[in-house]
């Protein structure tokens, strides 16, 4: 049996770089987190725009007169406490126990549909008050920010009902577990853009 | 009921483009006639176009940038024909509303659809092979990543013919590409076809970066890797941190274009600034996405047709992942002339010449492998030792213009498209044609024709040298880009010396064809009996050409660098495997094929605000994606008996070709 | 064939060349023969390119800003072809010694590392950078675009508007105002304050020196001087629509009298800059020739520059 076979059956002592090819779960993870780090870029090029136009609000309205603190705090709190409920679903998962994987991803489905719900609002409020995002490049800057994290958000909890359907129909197999770890790396890297998004805009805008 | 679409988008007026209609028209008719006529249709469907094997997905990929190479230098030669005839009053044959198109298809073709598959293609062939697995990470996203990039392609060329196509050159800057300023669909259809292909590239980008990363061979470590694969993974690392800023950026100009935003517009506070700068931290990223697997064939190449190891394998890894990082410290040097003030200006000026340095390491290196070698002059050597010699000068004049007071007068001439041409042909396509004649045997089990593969390199060479050193002293002289005419009739001499070097290249073009079709005529002779046709140094070599569908019936066990080659020297060079188990490989997938057909509804139905047709590939993309997600029946069984055949075959090839040369037992 | 190389003595030359090249042969096989002659084609072919790129454009430079950047060209060049030109010697050397054909040739199977070797290829790029980094820094900040000349005179300014698509030049000094042309004195410094209506320009006179964008909405600033009197082609280096080709103009250098001259004449000729001949300067139109203005009723620049004049052009007019 040569070295690296050894290794692979022992699993200790030879260099992870030497072990061969990694198994499907290891490799499947590893993928969905260069993805976001792509997403997170996505985010930065948004974000830079956001800083560079933050100013230039054409004679309209303001950060500062727009955005309505505890509003967004409540926002951020709803959010937040989803990625708890997920850590909880993303542990049943592991155990492939299946009521508390359906009370705790409802409980994330829930919140985060909360949160969306108040973004919205926050959204319709500013249009209706005239501060639409074509009115200056502060809030196209703004709209386009905040509302990618918002259809991101809205992309998870849809994909949150498919891997809800999944587990129904399919079960707990290797796969359907494969997708539910990238759903919760998917959901928490969310928390942490707008913990950006919250820093930089809204706190930012004080 | 169509949105924007109208019989007027069809440009019966223009005979140029409804000839060039009339003749694909023909061909692709021809065609699909042909397929049908030997019944061939199955077979393309099941071996080619569902394929996952990363092995025909290479081959799909380089057959797409030879395809649209044609298209991409028919722009050329237009460009080329114009301004050897508009001169003085002259005003040629293309007015400006023409010739605006053809240089904005001309550079956004070659960049985004045949530069890039032909890198990608080339990665994703070798790139397996070399670390000696069965498939990238995800092959069914690979196929996925093609037909995004094909459909890129199909609306591309649908501008052609059915409306129009950007009028802004090839990266589009605000103000001109706003709505105000280009209120047709060209600048739609660039951005809608570069969003689609974009992602198909970022895609490959996460699925080449994870397979060099987590899948490899046992015992290849990263010091072991093949430096092509070194060179992918720069790359790929360098597609997976820029491409995104690309897909945020045309996003944005999106919006102001449809949504009335105001990102890069003249009013309500847009900054057009702002988009040079994004547009620039993903452009120059995707030069060296582009330069760097070039780079590593030249390498792979230098080395094998030497007959000796890399010079200094460490230090062009560290070349490598510096350029990769100092890639996105550069980009201000696209437009010094913007007036970002001098601190500013030295800043991005010194970091352009630090990367020069690793560059100048790699040149280095190559030339102390050619040293002490023993060198064969086949055609992948002449293609290295014209891009040595035809590089430096493109990175010197690079270099040049990275001193800002430099740039000031020569930024945006005749001079900097000399030094990118200078760069991007002597470095990407000379690199792509070297790769391509180096593995060719390796796809299909024979060799290119060698006569006519010299005749191909020479028509490039002495082209290109004939239609940009001219190009050279014209930015000298003061001429500028994208001019549709000149005053200046004694400019026109250089003009038509530089026509005929596009002309010599085209002859090279069209010779690359007559040379695949000649080699298909010749494979019984230019047969690859031992799949080893170069007495190679890497992993690829050590399996017989084509390789099967499963690559390597046992992962070899990689101890060093230039794995092949040791175990060549071992006497070992492939082991019979001791047992013949049942291989499972990722089934086949139409997904790929599908998304593409949804993605071009979706694409053109965007383009002419046809809401209806928009929703239908919406929910055409979205449904196939959420069909794949049930489905379990993922993997497809080779029987053991099958694996077995198939090695005692080769096998026995082999044998029989040994005795046949008379070599040792 | 034997009666063609009868009539042109090197028609044999090429023959035997197209041969070679045609039969793949290696270019180790007589080699000095063929070499020598390419060589000399090249060589004429390169130098011919380099004379004719000397006679005008940034090589040709009559100005201080021109000159400067003429010597950086120049130096930056020679100190980069040091390098360049040994390493495409020693390429083609190597490539041609090392052929397997030549037995003499001392073959080093497992030669893959060398320290010192590795310092020095490290070192030459390294050292070059060193040197043209010096060069770009100074550089950039002598000749940053905004920063005033040095002299005894004091500046002339004007102010430049880019249309779609001509190039309007206003002396507010003056009270007058061009289009598609302007005239300087020479030995003066000029000062350009810039700006656009619709979309990205760049100001370039190739024999003056540096260029600089112009962009709707901003302002951006130039220094240049000319030392010598002339007439000196302008032209727009950033792609701008339909007419770009269109954006020539001319800059015409006189002496200080002959300048002084110029203005009166202006002034006496008539015609006004007002804000309607400004709407009407605005809409597209392609080249349209050379305007004076004997004065400036109503200064565009700073409603220009302030991004309060926008122009839209539909692209049947600009057609």
């Amino acid at each position: 049996m040569s070295a690296a076979e050894q290794a692979l059956s022992t699993g200790s002592g030879m260099p992870l770089a030497l072990r061969g090819p990694a198994p499907v779960r290891v490799v499947a993870g590893f993928g969905f987190w260069l993805f976001l780090l792509s997403d997170i870029i996505l985010f930065a090029a948004l974000f830079a725009t956001y800083s560079v136009l933050s100013g230039s609000t054409a004679g309209g309205p303001t950060a500062a007169e727009l955005f309505d603190q505890k509003h967004v705090f409540l926002e951020t709190m709803c959010l937040l406490a989803s990625s708890v409920t997920c850590g909880f679903g993303s542990l049943a998962v592991q155990r492939a126990d299946a009521r508390p994987l359906y009370f705790w991803m409802g409980a994330t489905f829930a919140l985060g549909a909360c949160f969306l719900r108040m973004e919205s609002q926050e959204f319709a409020a500013m249009v209706a008050a005239g501060a639409g995002p074509s009115h200056s490049a502060f809030l196209s800057a703004f709209f386009t920010l905040v509302g990618t994290h918002g259809l991101h958000v809205s992309l998870g909890l849809a994909w949150l009902l498919i891997m809800l359907l999944q587990v129904k129909t399919l079960g707990f197999q290797p796969m359907v577990s494969r997708r539910f770890f990238s759903f919760g790396l998917f959901w928490h890297a969310l928390d942490i853009v707008w913990i950006g998004v919250f820093t930089i805009v809204y706190l930012g805008a004080t | 009921m169509f949105g924007r679409l109208s019989w007027a988008a069809i440009p019966f007026d223009q005979p140029i483009v409804m000839g060039t209609g009339a003749v694909l028209g023909l061909v692709l008719l021809t065609v699909f006639l042909l397929v049908t006529r030997k019944g061939a249709w199955p077979y393309l469907w099941r071996e080619w176009i569902t394929s996952v094997d990363h092995k025909r997905i290479g081959v799909m990929y380089m057959i797409l940038g030879l395809v649209m190479l044609v298209r991409g230098f028919s722009d050329a030669i237009m460009m080329r024909t114009q301004l050897a005839l508009a001169a003085g009053h002259a005003q040629g044959y293309l007015p400006p509303e023409h010739y605006n198109q053809i240089f904005s298809a001309h550079g956004t073709i070659m960049i985004f659809f045949v530069a890039m598959p032909f890198v990608v293609g080339l990665m994703n062939f070798a790139v397996p092979l070399q670390l000696g697995v069965r498939d990238v990470a995800f092959p069914k996203l690979n196929s996925v990543s093609f037909w995004l990039t094909a459909s890129g392609v199909l609306l591309v060329n649908l501008s052609l013919f059915v409306g129009e196509f950007a009028r802004t050159g090839w990266l589009a800057y605000p103000p001109l590409s706003e709505l105000a300023y280009s209120p047709g669909v060209g600048v739609d259809y660039y951005l809608w076809s570069l969003q689609l292909s974009g992602m198909g590239t970022l895609l490959a980008g996460i699925n080449l970066t994870t397979t060099i990363l987590k899948l490899r061979a046992p015992g290849m470590g990263y010091s072991r890797m093949p430096i092509f694969c070194w060179t992918a993974l720069a790359s790929n690392l360098l597609i997976v941190a820029a491409f995104p800023v690309l897909t945020a950026t045309f996003a944005m100009l999106l919006l102001d274009r449809y949504c009335d935003f105001h990102f890069f517009t003249n009013e309500l506070g847009g900054n057009p600034m702002m988009y040079i700068n994004l547009i620039w931290i993903w452009g120059h990223p995707e030069v060296y996405i582009l330069i760097l697997p070039a780079f590593g064939v030249f390498s792979e190449v230098v080395a094998t047709f030497s007959g000796k190891p890399l010079f200094g394998y460490r230090s062009m890894v560290l070349a490598t992942m510096a350029i990769c990082v100092l890639s996105f410290m550069v980009w201000l040097h696209h437009f010094f002339t913007m007036g970002a003030g001098a601190d500013v200006n030295g800043f991005f000026g010194i970091m352009t010449m630090i990367i020069a340095v690793p560059t100048g390491v790699k040149i280095f290196n190559w030339m102390f492998t050619l040293y002490g070698g023993r060198i064969q002059y086949t055609v992948p050597i002449y293609w290295t030792i014209g891009f040595i010699v035809t590089f430096v000068i493109g990175g010197m004049t690079g270099v040049l213009m990275a001193i800002p007071p430099a740039d000031f007068v020569l930024h945006n001439s005749l001079f900097l498209i000399a030094h990118f041409h200078n760069v991007a042909i002597g470095g990407v396509v000379f690199g792509a044609m070297a790769g391509y004649t180096y593995w060719f045997p390796k796809a299909f089990g024979f060799k290119l024709n060698e006569r006519l593969g010299k005749a191909i390199f020479w028509c490039w060479f002495i082209g290109f040298y004939l239609a940009f050193m001219p190009l050279y002293a014209l930015g000298l002289m003061g001429a500028t880009r994208r001019m549709q005419h000149y005053p200046d009739t004694h400019w026109q001499p250089m003009m038509l010396v530089a026509l005929a070097g596009a002309v010599v290249i085209l002859l090279g073009i069209v010779l690359t064809a007559v040379q695949l079709a000649v080699s298909v005529r010749q494979r019984r002779i230019h047969h690859d009996r031992t799949g080893d046709p170069w007495n190679g140094r890497t992993l690829e070599w050590s399996m017989p050409s084509p390789p099967p569908a499963w690559n390597f019936t046992e992962m070899p066990n990689v101890e060093r660098t230039d794995a092949y080659w040791h175990m060549k020297k071992l006497g070992t060079p492939r082991a019979p495997p001791g047992s013949f188990a049942d291989m499972k490989l990722p089934r086949n997938s139409p997904i790929g094929v599908f998304l593409a057909f949804f993605t071009v509804i979706l694409g053109f139905a965007l383009i002419w605000r046809i809401d209806w047709l928009a929703g239908v590939g919406l929910v055409g993309a979205v449904a196939v994606v959420l069909r794949e997600a049930w489905n379990t029946d993922l993997e497809v069984r080779v029987p053991g008996e099958e694996v077995a055949a198939f090695e005692h075959a080769h096998a026995a090839g082999l044998e029989g070709n040994r005795v046949a040369s008379g070599g040792p037992a | 064939m034997a009666v063609s190389t009868q009539r042109h003595p090197r028609a044999h030359v090429a023959v035997q060349t197209r041969d070679r090249i045609c039969s793949g042969a290696s270019l180790s096989n007589d080699p000095r023969a063929s070499r020598r002659k390419w060589t000399h084609v090249t060589g004429i072919l390169c130098g011919s390119l380099l004379l004719a790129s000397c006679r005008e454009g940034p090589l040709d430079p009559y100005g201080p800003i021109g000159q400067a950047e003429r010597i950086i060209l120049y130096d930056a060049t020679t100190i980069m072809l040091a390098v360049v030109i040994p390493v495409i010697i020693l390429t083609l050397g190597f490539a041609w010694w090392f052929r397997s054909g030549n037995r003499r040739a001392t073959y080093r199977a497992e030669w893959e590392y060398s320290g010192r070797i590795e310092l020095i290829i490290w070192a030459i790029p390294a050292l070059v950078i060193l040197f043209l980094g010096g060069i770009a820094w100074i550089g950039s900040h002598e000749l940053d675009p905004p920063r005033a000349l040095t002299s005894t005179a004091s500046p002339l300014e004007v102010e430049v508007v880019s249309l779609d698509w001509r190039w309007l030049f206003i002396y507010p000094g003056e009270g007058i105002a061009t289009v598609n042309y302007l005239v300087i004195p020479t030995d003066v410094p000029v000062h350009f304050r810039l700006t656009s209506t619709s979309v990205m320009n760049s100001f370039f006179i190739p024999q003056l020196g540096s260029q600089i964008y112009t962009m709707p909405g901003m302002t951006t600033q130039l220094n240049l001087q000319a030392d010598k009197a002339g007439s000196y082609p302008g032209l727009s280096a950033q792609f701008s629509g339909p007419g770009f080709s269109d954006m020539r103009f001319t800059l015409r250098a006189e002496s200080g009298a002959g300048f002084a001259a110029w203005i009166a004449q202006t002034r006496e000729r008539g015609g006004v800059l007002s804000s309607p001949t400004f709407t009407e300067l605005a809409r597209p139109t392609r080249g349209g020739g050379e305007l004076t203005y004997g004065s400036v009723a109503e200064d565009p620049f700073e409603s220009v520059a302030g991004g309060h004049t926008k122009t839209h052009w539909s692209l049947k007019e600009a057609l």
